[in-house]
This record gives C-alpha cells, structure tokens and sequence, in this order.
C-alpha cells in the first residue's frame, strides 16, 4: 500500500510528472507515493521521470480510481 | 520582433526540390491526359509515366513492372499491408509488425484484426531498435501470412536491422514488407525485403505521391476493387504532372544523397551533442550511431510539447512533436511509448538540403532560452 495519494485524475503531461516531482522531495526517503492519473501519457512519464531522477518506479496499477503509478523515494 | 522562418520538418514534408518543380510545370503542359488512350496527347502522356517509372525504378533497384504510383505514402502502405496479408490468407491471418512503424502501418493491421485477423507488434529497445530475438520468434510462430518493418524510424531517426529481420522471415517463409518513407532518396536501401512503400514528399518530391514495389515472385494481391492501372495495385488515374516530378526529385535527391548525408548527419550530431550539454533536464532519443542522418529528438522535463512548438514557431521554427498534446488522438506517440522515453516536451528535427548550419546555430542559440522561459512560466525551475 502507499503512503499517500497524490490525485492528478483530470491534469494533462505534464502535470502529473511535475506534481510527483514537487512531493517527492518532501517525503522520507522509502516512502511510497501513488500518483493518480488518468491522461495516458503519465504511463510512460512518469517511469520515464523515475529512471531520469534516480527515483524507484514501483508499479503501475489501475484500480477503481483508474490508472494510478507507484514511486518509492530512492534518494 | 519577427524571425525569419527556418523550417526543420522534413521528416514530414522537405521542401519541394527546384527539380520537382520545374518538371511539375513542364508535365502541367504536357502531361494531362489519360495515359491510356490511343491519341496523340496520350501517347505524350504515356511516355512521360512510363520514363517516370524507369526512372524511379532504377533509383529503388527493381524493376518497372515491379513499381506503382499511389496516391500517397499512406495508400501505398495500406495497399502493401492489406494486399501481403490477403494473398496469403490460406498460410495464415497473422501479421508481425515492429512497435513503431507509422500509423498509416498501424491502421491497416487494424482494419486486419477488425476483419478477424491477428496482429503482433514486436517490442523495441530503449533505443528504439527492433528486438530481434522477439522478431524472429514471431514470424517463426504458425500462420503468419505477411511482417513489416519500418526502415528507420520517422520519429527518432533509429535505422533498423532490416537484412537480419528479412533473414529471419527468408527462413521462415514470410514476405518482409518495409516502409522505406524516411530513407528513399537519403540513404542506401537495405536488401532481403519483397514489398516497399515510399512516399515523394520526403524526399523533395510533391505531396499526393506514393510508390508502392512488389518484387516478382511475391504474393500479393491488391486489397482495393479492381482497377487495371498501376499494374493493378492500386485504382485510379494517376497524378501524373506531380509522378512525373516526384521521379525527377528522386533521381536528383539520390545523386546528392552522399553529399547530403555527410553535410546533415554532422548537424544532427552537433545538436544532439548540444541539446544535451545546454538545455538542462532533456532527453535525447534515438541511436546516438545507427541512426538517419537528417533527424533528430529530444523531449524536455516538465515543459508541454505544445507550448514548447508554438514558442519555437514564435521564433520562426517549424518543428515537429509527439507529445500527446500535439496530436489530435491526445495519446502520446506509440513510438515514444515503445520506447519507454519521456513523451511530453518531446520535439523532433529534421533537416533538408537547404538546411544551413547557421540555420541550426540560430535553434541552438535560441533553444535554451526558450525552454528555460517556458519551465519558469510554468514555475517548474529547480524541480
Ligand atoms: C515512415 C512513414 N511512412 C508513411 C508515411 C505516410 O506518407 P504520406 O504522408 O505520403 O501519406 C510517412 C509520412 O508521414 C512516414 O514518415
């Protein structure tokens, strides 16, 4: 289960990715944030954005709030 | 202020060759009859399509009778999908493609699995190069009727192993149909494949033409209503004044093909090179070696792919994207997606023989601010 949610359902790329990006700073590191978002480009931004940042990317799942991606703070 | 343009959408549309031009003014005067007839006037008309073909021909290495014109890139990929698959519906219904071919590839393996068919899209690498492990599997697999790969991609510039996938579908008995668009005219063909498509306007031919080849002693079957032009491959009258200077533009374009690519390809280097070292947070995709020597991508963390294009055209830029945002579908490219490389902020340029270098100087200079203007708009700087 994750840490917290982080609701982007709605937010076109790339939004999501810079709203997973301002959090994860935030958070202790192992934490796991889940980013929801339903715009389709996110299921390729966002793990995009982890191997860029050096970020865990978790997994993708869809659940009943759609299509959500889990990241672990590394770092 | 107002910038002078420089356009570097090639990839899309090179500008039309003086060549072409000169002979779509030559075949407006000479060239509009039915080639079919039994008049002078035809007779006329006959002889420039027939020199169109030869010509063509000869630059593609096949024969004329082996060589159609269409009336787009897209036609000829359609009518090379279809028409593989349905000469050979009695081996099988399945049809191997790579991941990233072009929609116009895409959508006919659509209509394919709506008709009842299967499709396989073959992963690609990181790189965008076709897994040629998953490939040979696939088109060794029972019932695959026809396999199809893009030469080199139009979105990342990535040149595919085309001789090992085609020596992967000799020995299982499997046509190997190639989308040649981004090739024809700058670099050399590969070999081992049955069917081509091509398209004239990326070469510095006019829009509206395709060419479709089917090598002898291939089965394929057209998938249109009968027509007896084009050597029953695709219907209709062709558009003969823009066949006649898209053949022209070939020929032109690959006798400069040499001289193109080692003035281009050092372009495209320089600004990947570039891009990397001087925007911050970018992407760079594509081989960095195997690659066409006249296109290039990156995409940009954080930065809306449709901003960032009309920010450029702002500066007189004319690129290309395939950001979700710029595309009509709002899906990110499946080339992109295949890839697994960021999508948004994405940007591709393509380079033509008018092309200058201070024309990419003036995109280098101008390329960081723009980015860093828009990433500060969005208040995005230091994430
Ligand atoms: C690889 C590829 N195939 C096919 C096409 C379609 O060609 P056309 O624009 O002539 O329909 C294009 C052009 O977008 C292309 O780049």
């Amino acid at each position: 289960m994750p840490d917290e949610v982080l609701d982007c359902r709605g937010q076109r790329c790339p939004l999501p990715v810079i709203a997973a990006a301002r959090r994860m700073p935030e958070v202790p590191v192992g934490t796991v944030v889940r980013v929801l978002a339903d715009d389709p480009a996110a299921a390729v931004d966002i793990p995009a954005w982890c191997r860029m940042r050096g970020q865990e990317f978790v997994a993708a799942i869809t659940g009943p709030d759609g299509p959500a991606y889990d990241i672990r703070r590394a770092h | 202020m107002s910038a002078s343009p420089v356009y570097l959408d090639a990839a899309t549309a090179a500008p039309l060759h003086p060549v072409a031009r000169q002979a779509l003014l030559a075949a407006l005067d000479d060239g509009w009859a039915d080639p079919g007839k039994l008049y002078t006037q035809a007779r006329r008309a006959r002889q420039l399509l027939d020199a169109a073909r030869e010509a063509t021909a000869q630059t593609l290495g096949v024969r004329a009778d082996e060589l159609s014109f269409t009336p787009s890139g897209t036609a000829a990929a359609h009518g090379a999908v279809l028409g593989g698959l349905a000469a050979r519906h009695r081996v099988g219904s399945r049809l191997v493609h790579s991941a990233i071919e072009h929609s116009a590839v895409l959508h006919a393996a659509e209509r394919h699995v709506a008709a009842g068919g299967t499709a396989n899209a073959v992963p690609v690498d990181r790189l965008g190069r076709l897994d040629l492990t998953a490939w040979s599997d696939a088109v060794r697999a029972p019932g695959v009727a026809l396999a199809a790969l893009i030469t080199a991609s139009h979105e990342v510039g990535t040149v595919q192993p085309v001789a090992e996938a085609a020596a992967a579908c000799a020995d299982a008995g499997v046509p190997l149909y190639v989308d040649a668009a981004q090739s024809v005219g700058r670099v050399p063909l590969p070999a081992g494949w049955s069917v081509l498509s091509a398209s004239a306007h990326k070469w510095g031919g006019p829009p509206g033409v395709g060419v479709l080849a089917v090598r002898k002693g291939t089965r394929w079957e057209s998938p249109w209503p009968a027509d007896e032009r084009e050597g029953g491959r695709t219907p209709g009258a062709v558009n003969l004044p823009a066949v006649v200077a898209a053949a022209a533009s070939l020929r032109a374009a690959a006798a400069d093909a040499a001289a193109q690519e080692s003035r281009l390809a050092p372009l495209v280097d320089r600004i990947r090179a570039r891009v990397a070292v001087e925007v911050p947070d970018v992407e760079v995709v594509g081989d960095p070696v195997h690659r066409l020597p006249h296109l290039v991508t990156f995409s940009c963390l954080y930065v809306d792919g449709e901003a960032l294009l009309h920010a450029l055209d702002r500066r007189g830029f004319a690129v290309s994207s395939g950001s979700s945002c710029t595309s009509s579908t709002l899906r990110p490219s499946h080339v992109l997606e295949a890839m697994g490389v960021l999508s948004h902020g994405n940007v591709r340029v393509s380079l033509h023989r008018e092309t200058t270098e201070a024309d990419v100087e003036r995109f280098l200079a101008e390329l960081p601010g723009i980015v860093a203007g828009l990433r500060a708009e969005a208040g995005v700087v230091g994430l």
